[in-house]
């Protein structure tokens, strides 16, 4: 579903910033899989997301989505194939337009736009119900405007619509990263769901190693832009934070970085 | 009084295309300066070479609608400075008004304009002759409320609301902002058509600080009726523009030269930008900045008698 295939970015070339974000590296998705990816600051997790998402133009190397070479593809035309949910929270919606206004939009991922109505019954209807699997109580306030939510409530929504079109690939950047414990708990839970029922391909980013662990069929740990450590599902059954930590240390022989103890 | 108001309606149409640039987009487009003496200079070459009236005003839309097509062109593939770019095409638009003019004015005397058959029914200056222009602005008005809750218009919104957003969602935002721009500045062009027909001559310099005007009907149309919802935000403006109108005729009635007038738009908007501040400020400290602050819509005024 997804391959990424020697793939290469570096910011800054030729100057003395010099950083080589991804060297080499190659990845392969199967439909369905979901892969999370830890690493410490700087190893490329956020890069190599952004050059799956097209933001980021890749130096060397192909991002193949559904058997399709999407390297000159924009970002917004990438959209078709790629949810995204950012680690803001404010990211992911637009928060002066309403709750089913912002879900209008989300519905329409890739499709052209023109001058039919944004909101239709059909489209409540299917608002409505799609929102109550959130339990939030957010269908009750579909006229209200994102602004007023709170930054769980919002990431929440943002995963809705991410998701509810299915996808054929799902980003995750570190989306529960700037929530609170408990609405940490709450996304994390929302994303198992959402991306169980849609069958996604999932990619997500994340500092916290039991996250890591909890989610996913797969997972990687990169290091200065490569892969250095795949746990496929049989393995990744039986890993913990501490065989994890111990793998970070092996690899990098030495400094971890805080937020990987903290995680 | 009654032409306040009248004048006031006809600009509204430029507010509800400032609208567009500057809350919706969230971009301060200086393309309008120009683009309005466009729209008038298309519309009164065109009527002074036969064309019916209305086909000369949607002329004007048409050649504001490519003004301000290009300022977004400049914006997003030129990757210019906004405001820049709309310098870039306001300053540009100077010398090819004066191609579409071949001169600095055009007079429209005893040519026939959209205005003609209610000035000679003596409705021009009269309440019914306001309430017609009102069921007119009004009806543009509704037309941009709708036109903002299409799946188009809502994407045109999120993109100044959360341009990464909407790019994740599929919508190209370079398309977005430039088509905008684009609609925006033909409001403002048939603005100007509408403008020129009514006080029957196209000059040069018509269009000098007109996006201040713009600015100033927005701005204060929606403090004071406030932006709950889309209908509520543009038909502030439309009302700003009319209350815009009044306070100018007012400072005149005062005494003011008309030359005073581009520093009390200023004023206006200075205040009307400044007051929520106060306001906060003064519910913060529990006292009062300046007395009576609640009407934005005298204070210049009376400020700049003052002075």
């Amino acid at each position: 579903m997804l391959t990424v295939s020697h793939v290469t970015k570096t910011f800054f070339p030729g100057t003395v910033n010099e950083r080589i974000a991804l060297n080499d590296l190659s990845l392969e998705l199967a439909e369905g899989d979901f892969v999370t990816v830890i690493g410490s600051n700087g190893a490329g997790k956020s890069t190599l997301l952004n050059a799956v998402a097209g933001r980021l133009a890749v130096d060397s190397g192909d991002v193949i989505i559904d058997g399709r070479r999407v390297n000159k593809l924009p970002e917004f035309k990438r959209a078709r194939y790629v949810g995204r949910v950012f680690q803001d929270p404010l990211a992911g919606t637009a928060p002066t337009l309403t709750i089913e206004e912002n879900l209008s939009l989300a519905w329409l991922r890739g499709k052209g736009r023109g001058l039919g109505r944004g909101l239709t019954r059909a489209r409540r209807d299917q608002f409505v119900n799609k929102l109550q699997s959130l339990e939030l109580g957010l269908e009750d306030r579909l006229t209200a405007k994102v602004g007023l939510l709170s930054g769980g409530q919002r990431q929440a929504l943002s995963l809705l619509m991410a998701g509810f079109t299915n996808p054929r690939i799902m980003l995750l950047d570190e989306h529960t990263a700037a929530l609170d414990p408990q609405r940490a708990e709450l996304v994390t839970g929302l994303t198992e769901r959402i991306v169980a029922e849609g069958g996604l391909t999932t990619l997500m980013v994340t500092h916290n190693m039991e996250q890591a662990l909890r989610l996913g069929n797969r997972l990687i740990m990169m290091h200065e832009g490569r892969i250095v450590y795949e746990a496929d599902a049989a393995t990744k059954a039986k890993l913990g934070v501490r065989d994890l930590l111990q793998e970070f240390a092996n690899i990098k022989g030495a400094t971890l970085s805080d937020k990987a103890f903290l995680g | 009084m009654i032409g306040a108001v009248e004048v006031g309606l006809i600009y509204g149409v430029m507010a509800l295309g400032v609208y567009l640039t500057f809350r919706v987009l969230n971009f301060p487009d200086l393309t309008v300066d120009g683009s309005f003496t466009t729209g008038a200079a298309t519309a009164a070459v065109g009527i002074l070479n036969g064309w019916h009236p209305v086909l000369a005003t949607l002329a004007g839309f048409v050649t504001g609608f490519i003004a301000g097509g290009i300022t977004g062109l400049l914006h997003t593939k030129g990757r210019i400075d906004g405001l820049l770019a709309g310098i870039l095409t306001m300053i540009a638009l100077w010398s090819i008004n004066l191609r579409i003019m071949d001169g600095a004015n055009i007079p429209l005397l005893r040519q026939d304009t959209l205005f003609t058959p209610l000035r000679d029914a003596g409705l021009l200056g009269s309440w019914a002759g306001a309430g017609i222009l009102a069921v007119i602005v009004a009806l543009l008005g509704v037309l941009v409320v709708w036109f903002l809750t299409t799946d188009l218009g809502l994407s045109l919104r999120a993109t100044g609301d959360n341009g990464q957003m909407i790019t994740s969602f599929g919508v190209s935002t370079d398309y977005t902002k430039t088509l905008t721009l684009a609609l925006s500045n033909g409001f403002v062009g048939m603005c100007g058509a509408l403008v020129g027909q009514y006080q029957g001559f196209a000059d040069i310099s018509m269009g000098i600080g007109l996006i201040l005007v713009g600015l100033a009907s927005v701005i204060m149309g929606q403090a004071i009726l406030g932006q709950r919802n889309l209908w509520l935000a543009v038909f502030a403006v439309i009302v700003g523009a009319v209350i815009y109108r009044i306070i100018i005729f007012a400072a005149l009635q005062v005494g003011l030269d008309p030359n005073d007038m581009k520093l009390i738009t200023a004023l206006l908007v200075i205040v009307a930008l400044l007051l929520p501040r106060f306001k906060s400020v003064r519910g913060a400290v529990g006292r009062t900045v300046r007395p009576k602050t609640s009407e934005p819509a005298p204070e210049p005024a009376l400020a700049a008698k003052e002075a």
